[in-house]
């Protein structure tokens, strides 16, 4: 298609992933490692858990990463990316980067020991946390990084989650990790910057990016790009870094009722007034603490 | 140069010897001397090796698979508890056909805590795809380590090797160094065919329907029936180099006997000063030591029990519910053997129990009778 003049692109143009994976319409994770790949570029290689991307990138002999990658158990993104960063070095490969890619029961539950244990140890390579906001792979499980007021298959009906969602990026920071970070596949540029600044940064690097599911957060697969914004726009998954302990967000022009953002999902549609109302309170009171913590730095 | 040190520094030698590039380990007792020494070795550049302290054995099985992935020849060792939280992660190195080899001091399983010496643990990974060999003494725990380098490099597949806690892991007894020049020449350095490479971008362990894994799976077994072969060649070109070799199975004064005992690991030791007494007494009894437990060699105990009658088989170990591993193990191998000996279990030493002389010369006089063959015996049990 002929590019209108006076257009740029504002991401790289050059694809590493390939199509013919096999993600679900409208997949967020998918979106994530195609950006994530054209941030990165072909020296990097992946290791990966159990997680939707153990089967997006297709089944053997097939693959559409166009990068050398690992599958591996469970929990153990973080302590197999370790063993390949010390292989590499051993070998003196120091100009390749290594990226663990993990779900958010892969890193907020089950994994959440190894990527500890890394990023205590200062372990140089980047480390993200796509996170659909439960085990998606697995047919929507509530995870811990699942929100307040979600439907999923083990919070059912009345029984949807009412607590809060764990806060990984705090848990990083906790640790000292020299970059932490949220992400977002609707920004794909502040996406794309966050990794290059990671990638440059030495010891362990943490990147959360919120992928829009639309199986899983029942909605019509046409507007994860959308959901993606209003996640932004509602402040409910703010943009932020953590660099060295100094906190930098990202604000939006004007900030939006979570309802608009609630009311295009179907894992929210169970929820009543005072329940909105309770989450919209959550939220302000994160956001500000989060806005408190900036100004502190 | 021969000098005198314990069995758990004997294995810091023989990974610093097989030139570990990556070390990966958690500290558990009676293991822990082995992380010491090497995290030693690292430190003061006596080894120019990796050595990631991570935060349980888990993460330092999947630690030795991701560095092994690249290309980089990966140690580690543990024990009982340890090689228990290890066992996903085991399936997962032989499965990914990396060579990773890691000493286990063989310990007793909890509750209650017992840190004494028992095969439990690591027998209870005989199905994870890992080669097992179980030594005698500090010598074979070296030698063994370097051997199993160069069979798993070789078929692909992962190698443990056995130290009993205690008896072996914190005994000093002089252990012959070899000098680096030869372990180089016995052992290339590690060059896999496939690796993580970005030059040659691959995935490994994609997702692999019902058409294909069945087939990878007989890959794996066919590695192990290779590895027979390749343990003997290797054990025979490290005798020809070192002039140390082990085999297979050890058979200690079999020659004439109609009855043997059936043994591995350390009491294999006592076990034949009770053959040479009773040997010399006139009875006509052998030992066999099975050294190399995965792959099984089956052919090997065939014909070493061919004119023999009767058979104990002693084990340090137990399979609840059924019987001493080593035991079935035996049994298994025979059943289809015509005139195939009377096989017996015996139990004995869990949990770090001594096994006397007399324990073994009381199986000796008590498989003489015809028993039920049902029956597994437990020496020395207190009413």
């Amino acid at each position: 298609m002929d590019r209108p003049k006076g257009l740029k692109y504002t991401i790289p143009q050059g694809e590493i992933m390939s199509p013919g994976h096999l993600a679900c319409q409208g997949c967020g994770a998918t979106l994530a490692m195609r950006y994530a790949l054209k941030a990165l570029g072909r020296e990097t290689i992946v290791v990966i858990p159990a997680c939707c991307w153990s089967i997006i990138d297709g089944p053997f002999p097939y693959s559409s990463i166009g990068v050398p990658m690992f599958h591996t158990a469970f929990e153990t993104a973080a302590s197999t990316a370790s063993g390949v960063l010390a292989g590499l070095q051993i070998k003196n490969k120091h100009k390749v980067n290594v990226l663990a890619w993990a779900g958010d029961g892969g890193t907020a539950d089950i994994g959440i020991q190894a990527l500890s244990g890394a990023v205590e140890r200062g372990d140089d390579f980047i480390y993200v946390c796509y996170d659909n906001e439960a085990y998606m792979n697995t047919g929507i499980q509530r995870s811990s990084s699942t929100p307040y007021g979600a439907w999923t298959t083990t919070t059912p009906g009345k029984s949807f989650k009412t607590l809060p969602k764990k806060n990984m990026v705090e848990i990083m920071v906790a640790h000292t990790i020299p970059y932490a970070a949220t992400a977002n596949i609707a920004y794909p540029e502040d996406f794309i910057e966050k990794l290059k600044k990671a990638r440059d940064i030495r010891g362990p690097k943490y990147i959360q990016i919120l992928a829009p599911c639309p199986v899983g957060w029942k909605y019509s697969s046409e507007k994860t790009i959308k959901l993606g914004r209003l996640a932004f726009e509602t402040c409910i998954f703010p943009l932020y870094e953590v660099v060295e302990d100094r906190y930098i967000v990202k604000k939006p022009s004007s900030k939006r009722p979570v309802t608009e953002y609630l009311q295009l999902q179907g894992r929210f549609s169970h929820l009543k007034a005072e329940e909105i109302s309770k989450m919209q309170e959550y939220v302000d009171s994160a956001w500000k603490k989060l806005l408190k913590k900036e100004e502190q730095a | 140069m021969k000098i005198v040190i314990t069995g758990n520094h004997t294995v810091s030698y023989g990974a610093k010897l097989s030139r570990a590039e990556v070390i990966a380990a958690y500290p558990i007792t009676p293991q822990t001397e082995v992380v010491e020494k090497l995290s030693s070795m690292v430190a003061d550049g006596q080894l120019k090796a990796k050595f990631i302290k991570v935060e349980s054995e888990h993460s330092a099985m999947a630690a030795c698979i991701g560095a092994s992935a690249v290309g980089a020849r990966s140690f580690t060792a543990t024990s009982s508890q340890g090689l228990a939280l290890m066992h996903e992660m085991l399936h997962w190195a032989a499965n990914a056909r990396l060579p990773v080899v890691m000493a286990n001091v063989n310990r007793a399983m909890g509750p209650p805590w017992n840190v004494w010496s028992d095969q439990t643990d690591s027998l209870a990974q005989r199905d994870t795809g890992w080669l097992q060999f179980y030594c005698e003494n500090n010598q074979e725990v070296l030698d063994t380590i370097i051997q199993a380098y160069k069979v798993c490099e070789r078929v692909k597949l992962p190698g443990m090797v056995m130290l009993e806690a205690f008896i072996l892991s914190h005994t000093s007894e002089p252990v012959e160094i070899p000098p680096q020049e030869l372990v180089d020449r016995y052992l290339p350095a590690y060059n896999p065919e496939y690796k993580l490479d970005i030059k040659t971008p691959h995935t490994f362990g994609g997702l692999t329907g019902p058409g294909l894994y069945y087939e990878l799976r007989y890959k794996i077994q066919s590695a192990m029936d290779e590895a027979l072969d390749v343990i003997e060649d290797q054990d025979r070109e490290f005798k020809k180099l070192f002039g140390r070799g082990y085999g297979l199975i050890e058979e200690y004064r079999t020659k004439g006997a109609d009855r043997l005992l059936i043994v591995s690991g350390s009491i294999s030791s006592t076990a034949k000063e009770a053959i040479d007494i009773l040997r010399e007494r006139g009875e006509k009894i052998g030992l066999i030591r099975i050294r190399v437990f995965r792959p099984f060699p089956k052919k090997h105990i065939k014909n070493a029990v061919k004119n023999v009658k009767r058979i104990g088989v002693i084990d340090r170990n137990i399979s609840f519910g059924s019987e001493g591993i080593f035991y079935q193990e035996v049994k298994s191998a025979l059943c289809n053997e015509k005139d195939s000996p009377a096989v017996y279990g015996y139990i004995a030493g869990l949990g770090g129990r001594d096994v006397i002389i007399d324990d073994f010369i009381k199986i000796a006089d008590d498989i003489k009778e015809t028993k039920s063959k049902q029956d597994i015996r437990w020496i020395g049990l207190k009413g």
